[in-house]
């Protein structure tokens, strides 16, 4: 546990990712060689990839714990919960000093301790925790009450994790994302065993078991269009497709088995079950990789995109714990398949784009016939490819990307392979970018503020915005909330905002504060939708603030008329 | 009527006619320690410890001044003054107030541990104490200060080993001189910032045993990766840093103990050090007093009241002195 703590605190301190792949890659070193380190690593590594075992006790336990323990009474104790703005940071800050020290590794805490622990009534953890924690070094408390929480996360990307596993190991970085593919699913105790085998120098066989490939992911293009113009060349050398806005998702069939892999890498075939039917008719040995979207159920095939429905209605999809006939019914899912990257049971991703495509478009032929006869060809389409002669007619087209719910275009290029994460081509040069639609955005009022958490806290960072319910000039408009967001202000901004937040307060509503309205900031976000969990009827998607519009008076912010006409638009 | 009571010129004794720590000038100003949100210009006479006198004059230039040591009593229209030690900085005091049987006072700034540098703080036995708050709140418990002291060093060899020299930003009075006691000149030179070192000279002529310290210019370029430099708060980030090539920065505050604070900082390392109470001191402190009133100012000064309150102390908040709560932008001092 010693070293795992030590690391944590190394990367939660270092800010230049140098340090952090520095610090990742001598853990990492000095575990290859010691079977205990190994056992540990096995778990820092599913951790630093983003894996997080669910919480094992409840915040209301560990909060008995710490006041039994303590004394303190619960109003105290909130006071400073909200100063830090973290549940493991308070309970381990509040906690007495240990009475002596003892050792155990991370793996034994993890399989020997805490797993067990689920399951358990509260006062058998409290009993537990509380003797185990007498004993627990200072310095370890915070990130063991991290895992405790469920709340473990640590500032480094999965492609760094991977970069200095590969560092530390020597195996090579490509075949090391493979290897971390699937790695951080949730609910797995990782094992030494597991450990050796991403570090172990033979080579592994990939394709075995029901494993992803790591995504490819695109760089975002922003620029006039005579610079993309001049950047990419002729259009004709790129495939050209509608960024959908679902869930990108890898279809893999191996062995008689289907598997659904969501791009954070999580096994989401049993929120989906109705793909586990593609395998009926599409051949073992096939990896798709495509978006997964919701339709109104028409039955339609191939690269026809009649009935796509909007983010709002998979999200409510998504929401559901339980998918009953009913919502498979309502909400039919669809996969539209923008890749093929292994086809009768082969490596497709270092075929140019052009010829995975072709690939593509032969299976999705070739099956058709037998989808149909087992009624869910419209389970499977094929994302159109878009097609026009020059930029500026690309760039008028890329408006009606709203039409299929899409974020705007990708651009891959015709000879390019299938990479891995957002790793360039030899020369340097994208081989995929998302051009995106520009995003919405309305003029609204800052209403209420709320503390941040982690870096932020204790600086009011997180805001809810308003917009006026009628136009100026009207007698008692009034302001209705519709967003919240955190983003998009540097800190010395956030800082003149939160103290005029606080020398504006007009009520508080114990961590909210209601201020006086003065703040009008440009707020975009990437979609909207109709509502009705929403008092003001309406819902944005990623809001943020692009702008503080210091020139602009209160009065001036937009109403709710110009969000109602953006849903129509 | 209460002895000591809060005015919008801050806390003032009546029968007395002084004030304790004024913000504006006034005709009589009882000044607990020379940190510059205590000690302010302006004020026609002063009234210190021996040892807060040149830290004052430094400060505010020639002042008329009258000096006590600890312990010392003076009478001002019948009402006896005398200053104790608050532990806090060089010179730092509590102000003892009585008037017909009825003893108040005025913690100032204060903390428990002995630091080295400051007299340390003594308990006085009162009616009425008046305390601060900075740090009250029960997650701001300070670690001892050798541990602390290793910390730095290690921190400062681990750097060194790198190749990297270290940078500590830390309050010019008070602070500093603290970390520099507990450097260790053979790990390299020790640089201090010309904000820093008047003040290293006041306290080596009290006799404090500071390390030998350079300037940055007088720094040995191929010597940088050994050094340690001490600077003031308002250095981050200045140009002058460059002189020492690639390095290693910390930050020493008692704010440093909440992990966001230290990460807004931006710095790499956050070493939890304060001059003022925390909350176990804070409580044992209210009780070595005896006083059954007690008062809060500067910081977390509802959560206090209303903890000793809970505790069946008569206490209560005095106005004007909250804003420290959760300000950052508020130097520590
Ligand atoms: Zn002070």
């Amino acid at each position: 546990m010693k070293e795992f703590a030590e690391l944590y605190r190394a990367l939660d301190a270092a800010t230049a990712t140098k340090r952090k792949l520095a610090a990742m890659e001598s853990y990492f070193a000095a575990a290859i060689g010691d079977e205990t380190r190994r056992a540990d690593a096995a778990w820092t590594a599913y951790f630093l990839s983003g894996g997080k075992p669910r919480q094992i006790a409840p915040a209301k336990a560990l909060r008995a714990l710490v006041l039994a323990q303590t004394g303190l009474p619960e109003w105290l104790f909130d006071q400073c919960r909200q100063r830090t703005g973290d549940l493991a940071e308070t309970l381990s800050l509040l906690l007495p000093p240990a009475q002596g020290e003892e050792e155990l590794p991370l793996h034994r805490w993890m399989s020997e301790r805490l797993l067990p622990l689920r399951g358990k009534s509260d006062d058998e953890k409290i009993a537990a925790l509380s003797q185990w924690l007498s004993r627990l070094p200072d310095d370890e408390r915070f990130v063991l009450f991290k895992i405790i929480t469920g709340s473990l996360r640590v500032g480094v990307s999965k492609s760094q994790a991977t970069q200095a596993l590969a560092q530390a190991s020597g195996v090579d970085p490509q075949q090391m994302a493979m290897r971390m593919m699937g790695f951080a699913q949730s609910e797995r105790a990782p094992q030494a065993r597991d450990f050796e085998r991403l570090t172990a120098q033979e080579p592994q066989e990939a394709s075995a078991g029901a494993q992803p490939y790591p995504f490819y992911l695109a760089h975002s293009l922003q620029a006039p269009l005579n610079e993309i113009a001049q950047q990419l060349g002729d259009p004709r050398d790129w495939q050209i497709e509608w960024k959908f806005d679902g869930i990108r998702a890898q279809y893999v069939q191996r062995n008689g088995k289907a598997a659904l892999w969501s791009r954070g890498e999580e096994l989401i075939t049993e929120s989906w079950p109705e793909f586990a039917h593609l395998q009926r008719w599409l051949p073992d040995g096939t990896v798709i990789d495509g978006e997964l979207v919701v339709t109104d159920g028409a039955d339609v095939s191939g690269d026809d995109l009649s009935g796509l429905q909007p983010f709002s209605v998979l999200q409510r999809r998504l929401g559901r714990k339980q998918i009953t006939p009913k919502i498979l019914r309502e909400w039919p899912a669809a996969l539209i398949a923008y890749d093929l990257l292994e086809s009768e049971g082969r490596d497709l991703r270092q075929m140019p784009q052009h010829e995975r495509r072709a690939a593509l478009e032969r299976l999705i032929g070739a099956t058709r016939a037998r989808a149909h006869d087992f009624g869910d060809r419209a389970l499977l389409r094929l994302s159109p490819l878009v097609q026009a002669d020059d930029w500026a007619a690309l760039d008028a087209l890329r408006g009606r990307a709203r039409e299929f719910f899409a974020e705007g275009f990708m651009l891959k290029s015709r000879n390019g392979i299938y990479g891995a994460g957002r790793r360039k081509a030899a020369d340097g040069a994208s081989v995929w970018h998302k051009w995106k639609l520009d995003p919405y955005s309305v003029d609204a009022v800052l209403v209420y503020a709320q503390r941040g958490h982690g870096r932020r806290s204790g600086v009011f960072s997180d805001y809810t915005f308003a917009v006026w319910d009628r136009p100026a000039g009207q007698k008692d408009r009034t302001l209705v909330p519709f967003a919240k967001a955190y983003s998009g202000l540097t800190d010395a901004e956030m800082r003149e905002v939160d103290r005029i937040i606080r020398a504006t307060t007009r009520e508080t509503f114990g961590p909210v504060r209601q201020v006086a309205p003065a703040m009008v900031f440009e707020l975009g976000f990437e979609g909207i939708g109709p509502s009705q969990r929403h008092k003001s009827g309406v819902a944005v998607r990623f809001p943020r603030m692009l702008r503080w519009r210091k020139d602009k008076p209160v009065e001036e912010a937009d109403t709710i008329e110009v969000l109602q006409a953006l849903i129509a638009s | 009527m209460d002895l000591i009571c809060a005015t919008p010129r801050g806390l003032y004794c009546p029968p007395g006619d002084f004030y304790i720590d004024p913000w504006r000038p006034v005709d009589f100003a009882v000044i607990t320690h020379g940190h510059s949100d205590h000690a302010r210009p302006g004020s026609a006479r002063y009234l210190c410890t021996q040892q807060s006198l040149p830290i004052l004059e430094k400060r505010l230039g020639s002042i008329s001044a009258q000096t006590l040591n600890y312990g010392e009593t003076v009478e001002r229209n019948g009402v006896r003054v005398s200053l104790h030690p608050a532990g806090h900085v060089l010179g730092s005091a509590q102000a003892r107030v009585e008037y017909r049987g009825e003893v108040w006072v005025a913690s100032g700034d204060y903390k428990l541990e002995d630091d080295g540098v400051s007299a340390p703080f003594e308990p006085v036995r009162c009616d009425v104490f008046i305390t601060e708050s900075t740090f009250a709140l029960p997650i701001y418990r300070w670690r001892a200060q050798q541990a602390l002291a290793d910390e730095i060093n290690q921190w400062r060899r681990e750097n060194s080993a790198q190749g990297r020299a270290s940078v500590v930003y830390a309050y010019a009075l008070g602070k500093a001189q603290r970390i520099l006691r507990h450097l260790d000149a053979s790990d390299g030179p020790i640089v201090c910032h010309g904000a820093i070192e008047p003040l290293n000279a006041i306290h080596r002529a009290l006799g404090a045993s500071l390390p030998a310290t350079i300037a940055l210019d007088e720094l040995d370029k191929r010597h940088a990766t050994r050094a340690i430099f001490i600077a003031p708060p308002s250095a981050l980030g200045s140009r002058a840093l460059t002189r020492l090539g690639a390095y290693s920065d910390a930050f020493a505050s008692g704010w440093m103990q909440v992990r966001g604070d230290r990460r807004r900082r931006g710095v790499d390392r956050g070493f939890v050090m304060s001059d003022h109470v925390d909350w176990p001191g804070a409580l044992a402190a209210i009780a070595a007093t005896g006083a059954q009133r007690v008062l809060v100012t500067h910081g977390f000064t509802h959560t206090l009241a209303r903890y000793l309150r809970e505790q069946g102390l008569e206490a209560d908040e005095i106005a004007g002195y909250e804003a420290r709560d959760n300000d950052l932008e508020t130097d520590e001092t």
